[in-house]
């Protein structure tokens, strides 16, 4: 592991002086649960000078918002919002898609902004040697002809294949969730879909952030049809394990006719993945299997398989109806 | 306290940066234990390097070293995390509770056993023994969080510890066993 220096910043002025600092040098990062930024130090991946510890930045919380949505802010430990009240009740999607990620000592440390800023699991990003357009632009991509079993299927191009990892992600992209960040000299609002950046030519862009720009909280709606959701995840052990395939999934039925739907797939696509062409096809449709069935097949019609996860698509064809159906009959979690 | 190496090329002295710290070792404060401890490390160190090669504290163990075993979990603030991904330069003012620091967690020094302690040996929950500091210490978490109800829940709220033995259902028979006395 490289020599690294060490600030902390605390208190109310403490967030605009992590900024400040990250903003005017660019080998510094954020330092937050660390789940994600020791791991890839210490792996040669990422090369910072100097870590700014924001951790004792007031940045803690789930709140109410005065329409009715929960801002979580940025440094709140993916545990504490599993175990929300207002979490639970009105988005049990998001409780699940958090108490299936990782372990219950990663869950006490790392941050939902660190969450939504986590690198990608790909092995051959991970080695810091293979060749990889995110970590080296230009490089070429070591997966594309590799071991691509878990690699994505949806929103692949020829220069990435990497899987979003997050799980949590995935029912905020289904929820339109809003990231609020800081600069040097303004606050900003990006809408989750503008948040998670397609790798297209550039997969080294993660996100439209610039270097310097903090997160500072997840702004939640819930909508009344959040409160009948959940989260199946699929994966090669029963625990502790990335998904090859989960679904975020909420459904209002009304006479048998779908009148509100969400839904977002993680696992099979480079970015935590909405299909709305699944959402369009099931509303104002009948809530039954055939009908799920159909619209399942629409959003996956556009999938693009390695030869080692050409499973995927069918996976997630049954994960998605499953969901579906599950809602259908009780309404309850999964 | 602000001694900055040339080659960063950032300003020296002063203004904002002036609690920089390393990247040379630095003197670091760590509530172990109860005890007030007090370490010269670089910041890099992780929590796991300052217990075991600073303070000669070895229960916690170094098993994967990035975050995908639990045989090095400890408690920081009373929370169960990992210490290979934790740095230990951001622990002071945090109270850190090792395995060893389990048995007299009031300090009274009567040398007797934690309950779950107790438990792991009385139900044979371990062979080789590597991963059971780590075991124990996030089994006393997990029923202080609740999870303890059944083996179910017992098994996916400890899947953060992997034994390379296998002695999980004498593990989750120890977590039963003491669950009530934790
Ligand atoms: C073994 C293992 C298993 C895992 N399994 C899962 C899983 O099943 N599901 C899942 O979803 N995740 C999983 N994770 C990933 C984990 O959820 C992320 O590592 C974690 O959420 C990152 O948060 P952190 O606070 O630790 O971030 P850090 O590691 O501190 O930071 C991550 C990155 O984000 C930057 N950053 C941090 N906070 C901010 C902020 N507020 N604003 C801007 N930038 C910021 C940092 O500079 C850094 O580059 C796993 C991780 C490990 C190690
Ligand atoms: S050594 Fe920390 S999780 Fe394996
Ligand atoms: S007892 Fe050997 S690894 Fe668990």
């Amino acid at each position: 592991m490289r020599p690294i220096s060490y600030v902390r910043t605390e208190g109310a002025d403490g967030i605009d002086r992590a900024v400040g600092l990250v903003t005017a040098d660019p080998d510094s990062h954020f330092l937050a649960g660390g789940t994600t930024e020791v791991d890839l130090l210490r792996q040669h991946v990422l090369a910072p000078n100097r870590l700014v510890d924001i951790n004792r930045l007031p940045l803690s919380g789930v709140e109410e918002l005065p329409d009715g949505g929960l801002r979580i802010g940025a440094l709140t430990r993916m545990s504490e919002v599993a175990a929300a009240p207002a979490v639970q009740e009105r988005l049990p999607m998001v409780a699940r898609a958090l108490v299936l990620g990782a372990s219950a000592q990663l869950r006490h440390m790392a941050s939902m902004g660190g969450n939504m800023m986590q690198k990608v699991r790909c092995g051959y990003y991970r080695d810091g040697e293979s060749p990889c357009n995110k970590r080296e632009p230009g490089a070429g991509c070591a997966a594309l002809g590799g071991v691509s079993r878990t690699h994505a299927v949806l929103g692949t191009s020829e220069h990435c294949i990497a899987t979003h990892p997050s799980d949590v992600a995935v029912p905020l992209v289904a929820l339109d969730a809003v990231i609020r960040t800081r600069t040097a000299d303004s606050e900003r609002a990006y809408a989750i879909d503008e948040f998670f950046l397609p790798p297209g030519d550039t997969p080294d862009r993660e996100h439209p952030l610039t270097h310097g720009e903090l997160i500072t909280a997840i702004d939640v709606p819930t909508p009344p049809l959040a409160r009948r959701s959940l989260y199946l995840k699929v994966r090669d052990r029963e625990s502790y394990e990335f998904a090859l395939v989960s679904v975020a999934a909420a459904l209002e039925v009304r006479d048998g006719k779908v009148s509100g739907v969400r839904i977002a797939l993680g696992g099979v696509g480079t970015r935590p993945w909405r299909a709305r062409r699944a959402e369009d096809a099931l509303v104002g449709g009948p809530a039954t299997t055939a009908s799920f069935d159909l619209a399942a097949r629409a959003e996956l019609a556009e999938a693009r398989t390695t030869p080692m996860n050409a499973f995927k698509p069918e996976l997630a064809r049954r994960t998605l109806v499953r969901a579906l159906e599950t809602l259908t009959r009780d309404g309850s979690q999964s | 306290m602000t001694v900055r190496t040339p080659d960063t090329g950032r300003a020296t002295g002063t203004g904002p940066e002036a609690d920089e710290r390393g990247p040379e070792p630095v003197g670091v404060r760590l509530d172990v234990n109860g005890v007030q401890r007090h370490v010269e490390i670089e910041p890099r160190v992780s929590l796991l390097g300052a217990l075991r090669d600073e303070l000669q504290l070895t229960g916690a163990k170094r098993g994967c070293d990035q975050g995908t075993c639990g045989a090095c979990t400890v408690w920081v603030d009373g929370r169960r995390v990992l210490a290979c991904l934790t740095l230990a330069i951001t622990c002071e003012d945090a109270e850190v509770t090792t395995v060893e620091g389990l048995a007299t967690p009031d300090g009274t020094g009567d040398g007797r056993l934690h309950p779950m302690q107790e438990e792991f040996i009385r139900q044979d929950a371990f062979q080789c023994g590597y991963c059971t500091p780590g075991q124990i210490m996030s089994a006393v978490g997990c029923v202080r969080e609740g999870h303890a109800g059944d083996d179910g829940e017992i098994k996916e709220w400890m899947s953060g510890n992997i034994c390379r033995c296998a002695a999980y259902p004498h593990i989750r028979a120890a977590i039963r066993a003491a669950r009530d006395r934790v």
